[in-house]
C-alpha cells in the first residue's frame, strides 16, 4: 500500500522532468544561448540606457583609447566609445537579420507550399528554380544582389533574405509533400475545404516546428551575412555603428596593435550568431524532436 | 564512367541557363540601376542616360538578355572599368593565387578534420570529444574577417612569426618561375627554397583562416559518420578477426565514413569562393577576392556579375567532381 502510494506520488515528478521544456531549460549549453540572445535584445532595446556615450559622437582628443575604466571597450580613431558603439550595433544587426530571415520565410514557405501540395509542373517549375539559386555559393549571390541594388541597409536586408529563400522552400515542400496525403488533410479536403484552407489550417501549423527551428538558426547566420556584407562596403555605411562596418574600420589599425577596435565588435557578431544557434539546437528538441541532433 | 561524365555534364546545361537568367536578373531587373553607379550619385540624367544608351540598357529586357548571352558565349565577361582592362583578361591574371588560396585552405581542411573527427568518434564523450563539439561550433559562428584580423594581430603584430600580410611574396623574394602559377607548387617544382619558404609563410595565415569554418563543419560531420560506422556489424568483425584497432578504424572504418564528409567539403567549396573574397581583401591576397572587393568599392558591376556565375559554373563542376570521388572511394556506387 505505502509502495503504491510511493509510486503514485513519484509519477508526477518524472513525467514533469521529462517535459521537454523543463529538459530544455535544465540543459546549460541552451540556456547560455537564451542568455546570449536575451543580452542582445536587451542591448538592442534598451541602448540609450546601456550605453554611456552617444556612439555616433566624435571626441578626438580621445582617439584610440586602450580599455579602461572610462572606456570598457576604448575608443576608436574618431574618439568615439566602441563599448557604445557594440551595444548600438545590436539595434542594427538583429533588426536587419530579422528582416532578412522575414523574406526568406515570407517568400520561401509560400513558394514551397505551393509546390509540395499541387506537385507537377508547378512544383517542377519552383523547386529547379530554387535549386538554381542553390547553386549560387550564398555570399557570392548576396554580394552581387547587394551591389547591384546599391549598399546600404536595405540592401543587405533583401540580398541575405534572398539567399535563404531556397532553403525556407525546401524545407516547407518537404513537409507539405509528407502531410498532404495524411489523413487529417484528407478528411479537410473530403468536407469541402479550399486549397488554401487546407494549406493554411492544416499543413502550416503542422509544419510550423521545423521552420521555426530553422528561421532561429537562420538569424544568427543573417547576422553573420549582413555583417559580411557592410564588412565588404555593401551593407550599411559608416558612420552608422554595425559590428561589420566597424571591424572594417578598424581593421587598419590592428596592424599597429590597436585591436579593441576590431575585437569587440567581432566578439558581438560571435556571440549573438552562437546565442541564435544554440538557442535553435535547444528549441528543436523541444518542437521538433524526432530531427534532434543528440 | 566517361558516358557518366559526359551526361552528368550535359545534364549541368539547363542548371547553367537558369544560372545565367538569374545573373542576368539580378543585375537588371532589381531595383539599382548600374548606370546610376556608373555616373556617381552625382551625375545629370543627361549623363546617366548615354551611359544607359552605351550599355544598352535602353532595349527592350528581350534584346538586352540575347546580347548579354551572345557575349557570354564569344567568352566576353564584359569590361572592368576600373581597371581599364576586360573582366576576363583581369580574372586570368588573377586566377592562380585564388586557387592557391583554396587548394591550401582545403587541404588543411582536411588534414585537420578528417583526423580530428575520427578520434573524437573513437573517443566518445572524452574531453577532445567535448573540446571539437566547442570548437566546431564556434568556428563555423566566428565571422572570416574578424579572425584574419585577430590571426595578423597575434602571429604578425605581437608575435612576429608571420610575415606581413601583403601579398603572396616578400617584395624582396622574386617569384618562383612560372609553371602553374601556384607559387608554392612552382617553388618546389623550380627548386627555389627562397621563394617556397616566403610563399609559404605568406600562404599560411589566409589559408589557415579560410578553412577554419570548412574545418569546423567537416570535423563535426566527421565524428558523426564516424560514430554511425563504428556501430556497425562489419567492425566488429573486423576486430574479431584480430585486427589491430588502428587498422579497423582507419581501413575499415575511414573508408566507409568519408563520404558524407567529402560531400560537405565540396558544398563547402562554394563557401571558400565567397571567404576568398574576405580573407584576401584583409590579407591584401591579388586574387579574384580581392579584385571583387575592389570591383565593389569602384562600384563596377561587371566583374561582380561574372564572379557570381562563374563561381555557380565552378561549384556546379565541383559537386560533380564530388560524386566522382564517390564512385573511387565507394565501388558500391555505381555511375549510371
Amino acid at each position: 500500500m505505502n509502495a503504491s502510494l510511493q509510486i503514485q506520488h513519484a509519477r508526477p515528478v518524472v513525467r514533469w522532468r521529462r517535459h521537454p521544456v523543463v529538459k530544455v531549460l535544465r540543459n546549460p549549453v541552451t540556456m547560455l544561448g537564451l542568455l546570449l540572445v536575451v543580452v542582445w535584445l536587451f542591448c538592442g532595446v534598451f541602448a540609450p540606457l546601456v550605453a554611456p556615450y552617444n556612439p555616433d559622437q566624435p571626441n578626438v582628443s580621445a582617439a584610440l583609447q586602450a580599455p579602461g575604466i572610462h572606456h570598457l571597450f576604448g575608443t576608436d580613431n574618431y574618439g568615439r566609445d566602441v563599448f557604445s558603439r557594440v551595444v548600438y550595433g545590436a539595434r542594427i544587426s538583429i533588426p536587419t537579420s530579422l528582416v532578412a530571415v522575414a523574406i526568406s520565410f515570407g517568400i520561401g514557405v509560400p513558394l514551397g507550399a505551393v509546390a509540395g501540395y499541387y506537385g507537377g509542373t508547378v512544383s517542377a517549375v519552383i523547386m529547379r528554380g530554387m535549386d538554381m539559386l542553390l547553386a549560387f555559393p550564398s555570399l557570392v549571390l548576396a554580394m552581387a544582389i547587394a551591389a547591384a541594388m546599391g549598399p546600404g541597409l536595405r540592401s543587405a536586408m533583401i540580398a541575405v533574405g534572398i539567399v535563404g529563400v531556397p532553403e525556407y522552400a525546401r524545407l516547407m515542400y518537404g513537409q507539405t509533400m509528407s502531410l498532404r496525403s495524411r489523413e487529417f488533410v484528407e478528411a479537410s479536403a473530403t468536407f469541402g475545404s479550399t486549397n488554401r484552407a487546407i494549406v493554411m489550417k492544416h499543413i502550416l501549423p503542422n509544419a510550423l516546428a521545423p521552420l521555426i527551428v530553422n528561421a532561429t538558426i537562420g538569424l544568427g547566420f543573417a547576422i553573420l551575412t549582413a555583417a559580411s556584407l557592410s564588412f565588404l562596403g555593401l551593407g550599411v555605411q559608416p558612420p552608422t555603428a554595425e559590428w561589420g562596418d566597424m571591424i572594417s574600420e578598424g581593421s587598419q589599425y590592428i596592424v599597429t596593435g590597436d585591436w579593441w577596435m576590431v575585437t569587440f565588435p567581432g566578439l558581438a557578431i560571435a556571440t549573438s550568431t552562437l546565442g541564435f544557434n544554440l538557442l535553435g539546437d535547444g528549441l528543436r528538441d523541444i518542437l521538433d524532436p524526432r530531427q534532434s541532433s543528440e | 564512367m566517361f558516358t557518366y561524365v559526359v551526361r552528368r555534364l550535359l545534364g549541368t546545361i539547363p542548371a547553367l541557363a537558369g544560372v545565367v537568367v538569374i545573373t542576368f536578373i539580378v543585375s537588371r531587373v532589381l531595383p539599382g540601376d548600374p548606370a546610376v553607379m556608373i555616373a556617381g550619385e552625382q551625375a545629370t540624367p543627361d549623363v546617366i542616360n548615354k551611359i544607359r544608351v552605351e550599355l544598352g540598357m535602353d532595349k527592350p529586357l528581350y534584346v538586352q538578355f540575347w546580347r548579354y548571352l551572345v557575349q557570354l558565349l564569344h567568352g566576353n565577361l564584359g569590361f572592368a572599368w576600373h581597371t581599364g582592362h576586360p573582366v576576363a583578361s583581369d580574372f586570368a591574371v588573377r586566377f592562380p593565387a585564388t586557387l592557391e588560396l583554396t587548394l591550401a585552405s582545403i587541404f588543411i581542411a582536411v588534414l585537420v578534420s578528417i583526423p580530428v573527427g575520427v578520434y573524437a568518434a573513437t573517443k566518445k564523450e572524452s574531453i577532445f570529444d567535448h573540446l571539437t563539439r566547442v570548437f566546431s561550433l564556434v568556428g563555423a559562428c566566428t565571422p572570416i574577417f574578424w579572425l584574419g584580423l585577430i590571426l595578423i594581430y597575434i602571429f604578425y603584430a605581437k608575435l612576429g612569426w608571420a610575415p606581413a600580410p601583403l601579398g603572396r611574396i616578400s617584395q624582396s623574394v622574386n617569384p618562383p618561375t612560372h609553371i602553374t602559377g601556384l607559387y608554392v607548387l612552382d617553388s618546389l617544382l623550380s627548386g627555389d627554397m627562397v621563394a617556397l619558404k616566403s610563399s609559404l609563410g605568406h600562404l599560411l595565415l589566409p589559408a589557415l583562416c579560410l578553412s577554419t569554418s570548412t574545418m569546423a563543419i567537416a570535423s563535426r560531420m566527421m565524428r558523426a559518420s564516424m560514430l554511425e560506422v563504428l556501430s556497425q556489424d562489419y567492425m566488429r568483425t573486423a576486430r574479431a578477426k584480430g585486427l589491430p584497432e588502428r587498422q579497423v578504424v582507419y581501413k575499415h572504418g575511414l573508408k566507409n565514413a568519408v563520404i558524407p564528409t567529402l560531400t560537405i567539403l565540396g558544398l563547402q567549396f562554394g563557401y571558400l569562393l565567397g571567404g576568398a573574397v574576405i580573407t584576401e581583401t584583409i590579407f591584401a591576397w591579388p586574387g579574384i577576392g580581392s579584385y571583387i572587393t575592389q570591383s565593389i568599392l569602384a562600384t563596377d558591376y561587371n566583374p561582380i556579375q561574372a564572379f557570381t556565375l562563374i563561381s555557380a559554373v565552378i561549384f556546379s563542376l565541383v559537386n560533380l567532381g564530388v560524386e566522382l570521388v564517390w564512385a573511387m572511394i565507394d565501388p558500391r556506387i555505381r555511375l549510371q
